[in-house]
């Protein structure tokens, strides 16, 4: 049980990590979902950073002194190139967004299902009438 | 010890903030509270001493987010439709937070200076800022240098984000809406 003291760091950031989760697969109002990938993804790089971090240490910027110890800044690199990325991914989103309620109206998904449900329906039978008439 | 209860109370600062985040119907909340959010876990950062992580989580994270998402409901509705408790979700993010948590238990203790991922590339990292590179913030040096090609993706990745956008949102590729618009307008105009 010693080993699990030593990771309450991570337990946090999994607890954190679910309510950003259960935002983006529960909710149905598009940019709720967006602010939960936003929660679930910074959360996936405090899990990253808690990682990177030495007990005692400090800020992998050089003091000069070969007794200092260092946090590891390959995460903080990784981790670094991911926040830019993920809000480009982000800004296609919400591009994404503005799109569908342009065509539909709303950003809510169960709405959105309903319209695209009937639409396919008339797309069908309209099929059907060309196919009778021809 | 001390360590324990600033991250366990900033921790605990971002659960609050992301279960009101979630609770809140009104999205213009929702994206203050996201803004806030960033801005917290940019000082937990600090705490886990990634400074840089830090500075782009408050100037990227924060700042362009908030203002992409602000942008983004003065276009939409900022309301949302309430919603109940959905428990297949509700169930299967807790299965999925207990088995990150039976997996995490394999991890390496937090904060343990003879981790594996401290011995592996990181010391020769350090040690070559200084000497080949020359610069004192190791985190610069290994972005720009040892793992430039990760930063050269990195702006590719962007690069194509931006044409997405553009194609999404620009004016070409959505002739259809203008169409109807100015067939309406027409029909108005023949109407009166």
């Amino acid at each position: 049980m010693s080993s699990l003291a030593g990771q309450w760091n991570y337990f946090l950031v999994i607890a954190l990590m679910m309510i950003g989760f259960y935002a983006v697969i529960a909710r149905g109002n598009m940019v709720k979902k967006m602010v939960g990938l936003t929660i679930f993804q910074t959360s996936v790089f405090m899990l990253y950073i808690s990682m990177g971090k030495v007990s005692n240490g400090t800020a992998p910027i050089l003091t000069g002194d070969p007794q200092t110890l260092y946090a590891n800044p390959l995460p903080h690199v990784l981790i670094l190139t991911a926040i830019v990325v993920g809000v480009a991914t982000t800004a296609v989103g919400y591009a994404l967004i503005i799109r569908v309620y342009e065509s539909y109206g709303t950003i809510e998904d169960d709405e959105l299902i309903k319209m695209i449900e009937a639409e396919d329906a008339e797309d069908s039978e309209d099929m059907n009438g060309e196919t009778q008439s021809a | 010890m001390s360590g324990f209860l600033v991250n366990a109370s900033l921790i605990s600062l971002l659960t609050l903030i992301a279960i009101l985040a979630l609770r809140l119907h009104r999205l213009f909340a929702v994206v203050m509270l996201s803004g806030a959010f960033s801005l917290v876990a940019a000082t937990l950062f600090v705490v886990l001493d990634a400074v840089d992580v830090a500075f782009t989580e408050a100037a990227v994270g924060a700042g362009i987010s908030s203002i992409l998402a602000l942008a983004t409901l003065s276009l939409v509705p900022a309301e949302e439709k309430p919603h109940s408790i959905a428990f297949v979700p509700a169930f299967l993010a807790l299965a999925t937070a207990l088995m990150l948590a039976v997996a995490v238990t394999d991890l390496p203790a937090f904060g343990d200076v003879n981790a594996p991922i401290h011995n592996h590339v990181a010391p020769e990292f350090i040690k070559g800022s200084a000497e080949d590179i020359g610069i004192p913030n190791v985190v610069t040096s290994v972005l720009a240098s040892y793992r430039g090609y990760d930063t050269l993706g990195e702006t590719v990745v962007i690069f194509t984000a931006a044409i997405a956008v553009l194609l999404v949102l620009g004016g070409y590729t959505r002739p259809h809406r203008r169409k109807i618009k100015s067939r309406k307008k027409g029909e108005d105009k023949n109407a009166g």
